[in-house]
């Protein structure tokens, strides 16, 4: 179990750049915890205190009983910590980085080769190969190979899917819904919202806190207002033509939609007559159910 | 707590397969890098060969001393002349040829003159006498310039009564060359080169293997596991001392076989020396680390506070005895330069332990307080 009470953490000379502004959380046994927000939000501190490895300003974290900054030596060694940056020895082989890796916890890989096989299996293949000439899908497999070796209680992972294709992202995540079968805790960070249906738990952050913290379903839930989706051509024009509409309070580019959130008033079809005659013929609006990007949305503004 | 059930039994044998897990890391990252194993192989060749042409300098403050079996008005006449000259700094007059020779050796002395006995009565009688100028040639420069000087100036005094009492005479002035009899400028910068590469080698690659780990990121995943920060700093410096170990070896037999440089002393003295310097630059390349985060400064770092001391304060080019006071002054922190001397007595001068352990003692200190300034700089997180 973490848990985690009111982390400050501000950097600077003046510590005039804060990351944290007093994060606080739970995280249970066997729970997936995904700590979703955009880039600079304060994940990779939140993760770095909690891998022992930077001093929060003020605060505590519990992790399985040990605190992250008396017990660092502890903390050590029951964590597996996987770093946002691809931190392995690029000149080494898959084997050698996982071998070294094995060591330096004081254990081998067949002592605990049944804890990654699923995942190293996929990668034994190339286990001659260095591990810098690997893909980014690749090269995640063997990080996490490497933070797992050593069978640890809690894993931490800082943004393992940045920059890995989709179909290996999937992989991942369904990688980390087994490893959650053993009873392990799971720590992860991203900055795609789509993964969040992944997680057991989220928590959105935006600059330094916590906005929202509960399931996926429970932040769609209580996602209160209208959404509609606006489709058609000329989506730049048209997303210029809502911003402008008195009656839209939000309008986002949504992958081949937008989103927008309208005040009670205002009618579906109403809209769409509207924009036809703002000569977008081909235009469709439509409601839609929210996403927890919706919500994040809705949450930040 | 699983991981706990079992350790203390298991500890040393863990610690041990961690730190040879470590060197083997190394070892490989040196391998599989060919600019790396380019610059270990090429440095010592290269730099042997560039400095095969020695540059040749001023000489200042020739630490000069006399020998006089039988004193009388010329060379008084003679000392006297020396002595004035402003490129000589007197050192008295010695009460054998022994006595000179143990301050020559000790490199408090840079030139003998050595009268002949009657010297005055030799001139008047047979209008020939002898002096003989032995100059110090661990420094070949040094050596050879101190000598002319000193004919010249006699050259000068012969000259100057010749005119006043118009009697024929011939002062004969014998030049020796001792240490280095054939007068090679190679005798000077071997030891020098040997300071400089080991420098190269142990501060420069050692202080850049760590600040790669921390710049590629791999220091965060080293700190996040249980390995002890003294474990890997010292699994870190073993590749490197094997490979200044033969550097080592590789100057000296190119200075042998190819230079013709002999080794007069004592070859486990001269590898006790290197082991010394060895020990004292990588700690100085792990001091360096533990001040940059980027490989590139700390290449810039270990070349200003570490090569160029070497190539201009150590006496490797420059004699220091030739420096300004503040100079001088300075060079006394400059490792090298104790390297330097200890090689240069062993090695050239054929001497003893006895006559280095103070160049030694020095090496070692620097070694503890390089070593207090790591540990007391050494991070146990990422900030």
């Amino acid at each position: 179990m973490i848990e985690v009470k009111n982390l400050y953490k501000s950097y600077g000379r003046a510590d005039n750049i804060i990351a944290l502004k007093g994060v606080s959380f739970t995280v249970n046994d066997g729970e997936i915890f995904g700590v979703i927000g955009p880039d600079g939000a304060g994940k990779t501190s939140l993760f770095r205190i909690l891998a022992s490895l930077i001093l929060p300003d003020s605060g505590s974290a519990i992790m399985n009983g040990h605190d992250v900054v008396k017990d660092y030596k502890t903390i050590r060694q029951i964590i597996g910590y996987m770093p946002g940056r691809f931190s392995l020895y690029q000149d080494l082989s898959v084997e050698e980085n996982l071998k070294f890796f094995a060591t330096l916890f004081g254990t081998t890989i067949e002592e605990n080769y049944h804890l990654i096989k699923d995942i190293y299996r996929q990668i034994e293949p190339f286990k001659n190969r260095r591990a810098g000439a690997l893909s980014g899908g690749m090269k995640q497999k063997l990080a996490l190979s490497c933070a797992l070796i050593h069978k640890p209680e809690i894993l931490i992972l800082d943004e393992p899917t940045t920059g890995v294709d989709p179909v290996s992202r999937k992989e991942f995540w369904d990688m980390l819904a087994r490893l959650k079968e053993q009873g392990l805790i799971i720590l992860v960070s991203t900055a795609y919202m789509d993964e969040a249906g992944r997680c057991d738990r989220i928590a959105l952050i935006k600059e330094g806190e916590f906005i929202a913290t509960d399931t996926p379903q429970g932040i769609i839930d209580n996602y209160s207002g209208v959404l509609w989706a606006v489709q058609g051509s000329r989506m730049s024009v048209i997303l210029h033509e809502l911003r402008a509409h008195h009656l839209i309070k939000s309008s986002f580019a949504f992958g081949d939609k937008i989103h927008i959130t309208v005040d009670e008033g205002l009618q579906a079809e109403e809209l769409k007559q509207y924009l036809i005659n703002k000569n977008f013929e081909d235009v469709n609006v439509f409601p839609i159910e929210p996403t927890v990007e919706d919500c994040f949305m809705a949450l930040t503004n | 707590m699983r991981f706990s059930e079992n350790l203390p039994v298991k500890q040393k044998d863990f610690k041990m397969k961690q730190f040879i897990a470590f060197v083997n890391k190394e070892f490989l990252h040196i391998i599989r890098d060919n600019r790396t194993l380019l610059i270990i192989i090429g440095i010592p060749i290269v730099e042997i060969l560039l400095f095969g042409f020695a540059i040749n300098m001023e000489v200042q403050n020739i630490k000069v001393a006399f020998y006089d079996p039988t004193p009388d008005s010329v060379t008084q006449g003679i000392s006297e002349r020396i002595k004035q000259n402003p490129y000589f700094s007197n050192m008295g007059n010695a009460q054998s040829m022994d006595e000179m020779e143990e301050a020559m050796r000790k490199g408090k002395l840079d030139l003998a003159v050595v009268y002949q006995q009657n010297f005055q009565e030799n001139l008047v009688h047979s209008g020939q006498a002898a002096v003989q100028l032995l100059a110090n040639s661990s420094d070949p420069n040094r050596g050879s310039i101190a000598a002319t000087y000193a004919s010249a100036i006699i050259a000068g005094y012969q000259r100057d009564n010749m005119d006043l009492v118009q009697i024929p005479f011939q002062i004969q002035t014998e030049n020796r060359m001792i240490y280095n009899p054939l007068m090679k400028s190679s005798y000077m910068f071997v030891p020098g080169i040997m300071g400089l590469v080991l420098m190269i080698i142990c501060t420069i690659m050692t202080s850049v293997s760590i600040v790669r780990e921390k710049e590629r990121g791999t220091m965060e995943v080293l700190l996040a596991s249980p390995l002890k920060h003294g474990t890997m700093v010292f699994a870190k410096t073993i590749p490197y001392m094997v490979i200044s170990f033969i550097d080592f070896i590789i100057i000296l037999l190119l200075s042998y076989f190819v230079l013709g440089v002999p080794v007069n002393g004592s070859l486990i003295l001269l590898f006790l020396v290197a082991l010394i310097y060895i020990s004292l630059t990588l700690t100085y390349g792990l001091t360096v680390s533990t001040l940059v985060d980027k490989q590139v400064n700390a290449v810039i770092f270990s070349a200003i506070t570490a090569m160029i001391p070497v190539l201009m304060l150590s006496g490797m080019i420059f004699p220091i005895d030739n420096m300004p006071g503040v100079l001088r002054s300075l060079s006394v922190i400059v490792p090298a330069r104790w390297f330097i001397e200890a090689v240069r007595k062993v090695m050239i001068q054929g001497q003893g332990f006895f006559m280095i352990w103070k160049e030694l003692l020095i090496m070692i200190g620097m070694t503890l307080f390089l070593l207090l300034l790591t540990v007391a700089n050494t991070k146990k997180r990422l900030e």
